[in-house]
């Protein structure tokens, strides 16, 4: 599926549901079923700066596609960079260089968090943009 | 019957909670679909009409600069200004109006004192003491004056439940110490510092003590001469005033030896492009057009709370205070952080498995208001260990039905939060 194919589907799914308490348990849920990080991943280079809770980010590339791996110490944390993983994961690189992430808009997840959240939402989206564009720049150059 | 019991009496007959709560408006609004559950006033306090209205007449009927102009606005606004000030000296029981200055809020007031009093008492090798509960703006200030002078920053330390052992701050004052500063009331553990015998311990000394006050005011009468405090800082908005209104009390002895800390307009007496001689205490810690409007509506926030009284108010809080504690204490993964002995109507807790972020988020769905973080207050996270808390900070205007739907949102935040 591409981006805009996943995020249409995540908008879908969370047009299903009565309330933001529903949301969010559903986002809880995205955040304790996030795959677990590499230990050694969870270092000060892999940390992203500009959140409130920690969050962790690592991205591979593989035959010009990314694959991010990432934890947080809080779980609403998780549960929203899982919604980011799932829309931009194994995606090539420079589809994630462009992509309009709209479903956060759509879904109402911005004007839901709190200012400090969302300057932390923004920072994650720029960081796996940034990973890979430098991850794909990597692979040309070698 | 004792003479406090009586008052205490007295002013249960006369606090009408609903007829308080229909002071402020912004009680009765909405938040996520769910009526607003206001416990964030440690953070800022909501205002009562009364000040609002003060704010709003001013700007309707008086308003001019100060201490400038002869036409009759000016003198009106000065007035009013300065009534004010009058009205925060008695609020205080300063000795003089002149002790107390206006600034921005508390964070302005001890960068004030740490500047101007820091270049004129500190050098090399002396010691500025603070408390390890002290919020940033009571660390940072003095950090940086300390870089300046070659002073050293000495902490006390805090115990586990939250208080300060006055064995160890004893041990701490050393002749090299000029100046004590610390907290009055804990923003994120609620404690009530020894304050009294801190001061009487430095003053034996000779050692000036700064009390930061952010906390203390919206809870209890502060009478600074009983306390004795040198400096005496608060902020007028967690105690029912505007933003960008804060209280400077100092003794006049160490205000004229004080150097301005900023130049500008309203603080001089005489200037020449060779040298300016400044105006007498406050002016000259007053630079620039002052926030008059804000000081007009503190003063009608501090008539609010003498017309309620602390003594009514107080015991509404440690009513909220008691249940709340019992509550929060019975729900499983739930744990206090601050149990001192002594507090005021804070409760700083977290919750096992569970991010203070994430509690707060879940908790705001539901229309409560509390503060998540570190508070202002990192070091004293990292004595905890813990990366933040939740705090719930009562105010008078609470209720008992209140801290019962923040215990039940919190068990359905718990319940969707910790698997």
């Amino acid at each position: 599926m591409t981006i805009n194919e996943i995020q249409d589907t995540i908008i879908g799914e969370f047009s299903l549901f009565g309330d933001w308490m529903e949301k969010y348990e559903y986002i809880i849920e995205l955040g304790k079923s996030l795959p677990l990080i590499d230990p050694a991943y969870k270092d000060e280079a892999h940390l992203i700066h500009g959140c409130q809770s920690q969050v962790w980010l690592h991205g591979e590339e593989e035959d010009g596609r990314i694959q991010f791996t990432a934890d947080s110490d809080a779980v609403i944390t998780k549960g929203i960079i899982a919604l980011l993983i799932r829309v931009l994961n194994a995606q090539p690189a420079t589809e994630i260089a462009h992509a309009d992430l709209y479903f956060i808009d759509r879904i109402g997840l911005k004007e839901h968090l709190s200012p400090t959240r969302a300057n932390g939402l923004a920072s994650m989206v720029k960081q796996m943009k940034y990973d890979a564009i430098a991850l794909n720049g990597k692979t040309k150059a070698s | 019957m004792a003479f406090r019991e009586e008052i205490a009496v007295r002013s249960e007959n006369r606090f009408d909670l609903e007829s308080i709560r229909a002071d402020f408006p912004i009680l009765d609004r909405m938040v996520r679909g769910n009526p607003l559950v206001y416990l964030d006033n440690g953070a800022s306090s909501q205002k009562p009409l009364q000040v609002i209205e003060a704010i709003t007449e001013y700007y309707l009927g008086t308003h001019a600069n100060v201490h400038r102009g002869v036409h009759t606005l000016s003198q009106e606004a000065t007035d009013a200004f300065e009534r004010a000030r009058r009205t925060s000296q008695s609020f205080l029981n300063a000795g003089s109006a002149e002790e107390v200055i206006f600034t921005s809020g508390t964070t302005e007031a001890i960068n004030l004192v740490a500047n101007s009093f820091g270049l004129r008492f500190l050098g090399e090798g002396d010691e500025v003491l603070i408390s390890g509960m002290e919020h940033h703006a009571n660390i940072v200030p003095w950090q940086m004056i300390c870089a300046r002078t070659g002073a050293t920053l000495n902490i006390i330390p805090v115990e586990d439940d939250g208080t300060i052992s006055l064995e160890k701050y004893a041990s701490l004052l050393t002749e090299r110490t000029r100046i004590v500063s610390v907290v009055h009331v804990s923003n994120t553990l609620g404690t009530i510092n020894p304050v009294g015998q801190m001061i009487r311990m430095a003053h034996e000394r000779g050692i000036p003590v700064l009390l930061d006050g952010a906390q203390a005011v919206p809870h209890m009468k502060i009478d600074v001469r009983a306390l004795d405090a040198d400096f005496y800082v608060t902020s007028g908005h967690k105690m029912l005033g505007p933003t960008g209104t804060g209280l400077l009390y100092g003794k006049m002895e160490w205000l004229h030896k004080m150097e301005p800390y900023q130049g500008g307009g309203e603080m001089i007496e005489r200037v020449t492009f060779e040298k300016t001689t400044y105006a007498p205490p406050p002016f000259k810690f007053e630079a620039g057009t002052p926030n008059i409007a804000g000081f007009i509506g503190l003063e009608a926030a501090m008539q609010y709370i003498q017309r309620i009284g602390y003594d009514a108010m107080r015991m509404q809080e440690e009513k909220i205070l008691q249940y709340a504690t019992e509550r929060l204490s019975g729900i499983k993964g739930v744990r206090l952080i601050g149990t001192a002995p002594e507090k005021v109507s804070v409760i700083s807790f977290i919750v096992d498995g569970a991010h203070p972020f994430d509690v707060g988020t879940i908790l705001d769905q539901q229309g409560i208001a509390v503060r998540t973080g570190h508070h202002c207050t990192q070091p004293l996270m990292d004595r905890y260990c813990i990366p933040g808390t939740v705090r719930a900070s009562f105010a008078f205007y609470n209720t008992i039905e209140e801290a019962e739907k923040l215990a039940t949102s919190l068990e359905r935040a718990i319940s969707m939060l910790v698997a």
